[in-house]
């Protein structure tokens, strides 16, 4: 096995959390803690991002991971907070599969993920390119934990976590996309969730309440 | 110049609605701005006529056949219907419907839609197209439930969350895309995610990454155009939203997504050398087709009625575009920009016929040919032309898209006229008591606001029997940028 630089084996580690984190996400029932967690994971991302501008010096990794530590560990957690607050939504209820059926079906999902990733690895000449497989895992673990729950907050922690993925996949194939795309991103993600915040106060005012079932009335033949 | 006003006058409208938008004249504000980025839209097509394709902002936006055409379309659509929603607006403010608040937002909202889609035509990067697909969602999310309504409520979440996890698909495609083009183009700078850039060496383009690029590209964008399987957001956010919305979510936004599409396929196609993306594209279209005609029958609601034939038609559109060649891209071309004139007439006619009738479901319509003349023809003739009754435009686009699918799939010919067949079934059948039945209303207090139906109805008349020669040179040398040879 080919040696690995301290730099190259802590970004490994960064990655393997990232997971860890995934999976920690897929059975947490308690949506405080499901926020943290994200904001645990962008943590991760934006420690990593740091690392990797470090190591090939490429200027916008630092203003990218600027931008991470402002949307997705101070500002979108601490709104998540509030919204929590303010509906007081503490809970999920049980999740449509019982959590160790998840947890099977999760691990199936990762290996699916780096058989995905492995012809995009092999052309990939970035030095993170072992970590392709892992933003699959982490974008199809967030979609499956948006499958998974029924309250519209845990759905939406999914989506911010399947972001995550998306920025993590960009960062360790190609050192991220060009900045115009990445400030348009960002924007999008946070116009979404201030949208997020009034549409909730809107369902929560007509229902009292933010469990998703209410919203299952629609059906294709009416 | 144009251009900058193009992009510029719907934003500057969304600011402004933002402050006026609750006053008594928004709706012709509204409308002011629509007609000026109607006219900053015609300015720059004459441009682009006579002096061919050009680059805009240090490469970021382009203008060429191809999305010069929608591009005047989207603008033409987006004026008419503003235009619609003056009195439609106004009813639905005196009937207690919407409060100040609430029209201040949808006019506001209203033309940042417009710009969202303007730019997402006209840019030339596959970034900010992605950008600015996602904001086109975003800024219809508070539109769709605007009402406040519980169902409107549940589309609108429907909305948000399916668009919002499929346009994530399409992020993972563009990132992948991106991947490939760094390879051959450097990361130096931006023009590895410019689409003339691409264009250029698609042929030195990793063909392996490129075909799963693909994948997520069309399953992302896919799920704006309403291809089923991932249809489900589309008939809820129609239905329950204002039906300016539905006009222009059906008449524009499907078409933006579709475009978005094609430019992909355009480029991996490129690439690939093999016929996976159309095939793809064909398997999605024809799925479309043959699952909206059935689901057609089983209709209550008249706005989920043409949701469901949006769906339709998109199917076609796409269908023909993954035959591809010189005729079906022409054809498919067509049939963006009659679909998109017709649909969004029909949902004109039919807002004031819900309007009237006090509801949306079609058993309690009956009779709107003795309540308002204007508003049952409007919906009787618009309902012909999508149905692909001659001579309107969409029977020769459907007869372009037919014949041509005879010759090269087919297969696919029989199932394609069985479903336009049912679907002609389903809507005809529910139409004809919905205009000629017996009523014991009485006829409408107003005069609706029918000049924008009978506008587009004319238009898609003309296109019908006669296309102009302008107009089907730049069809055709659009279809050849597509990949017709």
């Amino acid at each position: 096995m080919e040696h690995l630089t301290l730099d190259l084996q802590l970004l490994n580690a960064f990655a393997a959390l990232l997971l860890l984190l995934s999976f920690a996400m897929l059975s947490q029932r308690r949506i405080v803690s499901l926020v943290n967690l994200l904001a645990l994971q962008g943590a991760l991302l934006c420690a990593a991002t740091l690392l990797l501008a470090w190591r090939t010096g490429e200027q916008h990794l630092y203003f990218s991971a600027l931008l991470t530590l402002a949307l997705k560990v101070v500002f979108l957690p601490w709104l998540l907070h509030r919204l929590i607050r303010r509906l007081g939504v503490y809970w999920d209820t049980e999740p449509l599969l019982n959590v160790p059926f998840t947890m099977l079906v999760g691990v199936l999902v990762v290996v699916f993920a780096f058989g995905l990733a492995q012809p995009i690895a092999e052309l990939a000449s970035t030095a993170t390119r072992n970590a392709i497989g892992i933003a699959i895992a982490v974008i199809l673990l967030a979609f499956l934990t948006m499958i998974t729950r029924r309250k519209a907050m845990s759905q939406v922690v999914g989506f911010l976590s399947m972001e995550n993925g998306l920025f993590f996949g960009a960062m360790s194939a190609t050192y991220g996309m060009p900045m115009i795309v990445e400030l348009g991103i960002a924007l999008d993600v946070l116009v979404a969730m201030l949208v997020l915040g009034v549409f909730f106060f809107q369902i929560r005012e007509q229902f009292d309440s933010l469990d998703l079932h209410h919203l299952e009335t629609l059906k294709e033949d009416q | 110049m144009e251009f900058v006003l193009l992009i510029a006058l719907p934003v500057l409208g969304a600011l402004t609605l933002a402050f006026l938008g609750a006053r008594r004249e928004a709706p012709e504000i509204n409308a002011a701005f629509s007609l000026g980025t109607f006219i900053a839209a015609c300015g720059l097509t004459t441009r682009v006529i006579s002096e061919g394709e050009l680059l805009i902002g240090r490469e970021q936006f382009f203008i060429d056949p191809f999305n010069v055409f929608l591009v005047t379309l989207t603008a033409f659509v987006g004026w008419t219907t503003s235009l619609f929603s003056r009195p439609y607006m106004r009813i639905e403010r005196e009937h207690g419907r919407v409060s100040p608040g609430q029209l201040r937002l949808f006019h506001s909202m209203y033309q940042l839609f417009n710009a969202t889609m303007l730019i997402a035509l006209t840019t030339n990067n596959l970034g900010l197209l992605w950008v600015a697909m996602e904001a086109a969602t975003l800024s219809t999310v508070l539109l769709v439930t605007l009402y406040r309504t519980p169902a409107s409520l549940e589309a609108g979440w429907k909305y948000f969350i399916l668009c919002g996890v499929g346009i994530a698909q399409a992020l993972f495609g563009t990132i992948l895309l991106y991947f490939a083009a760094e390879k051959v183009l450097g990361s130096e700078g931006v023009s590895a995610l410019l689409w003339t850039h691409l264009n250029g060496v698609k042929d030195q383009l990793e063909p392996a990454v490129l075909g799963l690029a693909f994948v997520f590209l069309l399953v992302g964008y896919g799920t704006k155009v309403g291809l089923a399987p991932l249809h489900n957001w589309l008939p809820d956010a129609h239905a329950e939203g204002p039906t300016p919305i539905s006009a222009v979510l059906s008449g524009l936004l499907l078409n933006v997504a579709i475009y978005a599409v094609v430019r992909c396929k355009v480029l991996v196609e490129g690439a690939l050398d093999s016929t996976l993306p159309s095939r793809m594209l064909m398997g999605f279209g024809l799925f479309s087709v043959v699952l909206a005609a059935f689901l057609l029958w089983r209709q209550r609601d008249i706005k989920r009625l043409f949701a469901y034939s949006s769906i339709e038609h998109m199917g076609i559109i796409t269908f023909a575009f993954g035959m591809g060649g010189a005729v079906a891209n022409f054809a498919a071309l067509l049939h963006m920009t009659v679909h998109s004139l017709t649909k969004s007439a029909i949902f004109f006619a039919v807002g004031h016929a819900a309007q009237k009738a006090g509801t949306q479901v079609m058993d309690d319509i009956r009779g709107l040919i003795t309540i308002s003349p204007t508003v049952g023809w409007g919906l009787m003739i618009g309902s012909l032309a999508i149905l692909g009754v001659p001579p309107f435009g969409v029977f020769a686009s459907e007869f372009l898209i037919l014949t041509t699918a005879m010759r090269q799939e087919p297969w696919a010919t029989p199932i394609l006229l069985i479903s336009l067949g049912i679907a002609f079934a389903a809507i005809f059948g529910r139409l004809q008591p919905m205009v000629f039945g017996e009523t014991t209303a009485r006829r409408l207090p107003h005069q609706p606001a029918m000049l924008p139906v009978f506008a587009h109805l004319a238009l898609v008349l003309m296109l019908g029997l006669f296309i102009p020669p302008y107009l089907a040179d730049w069809y055709r040398a659009a279809a050849r940028l597509i990949g017709g040879d």
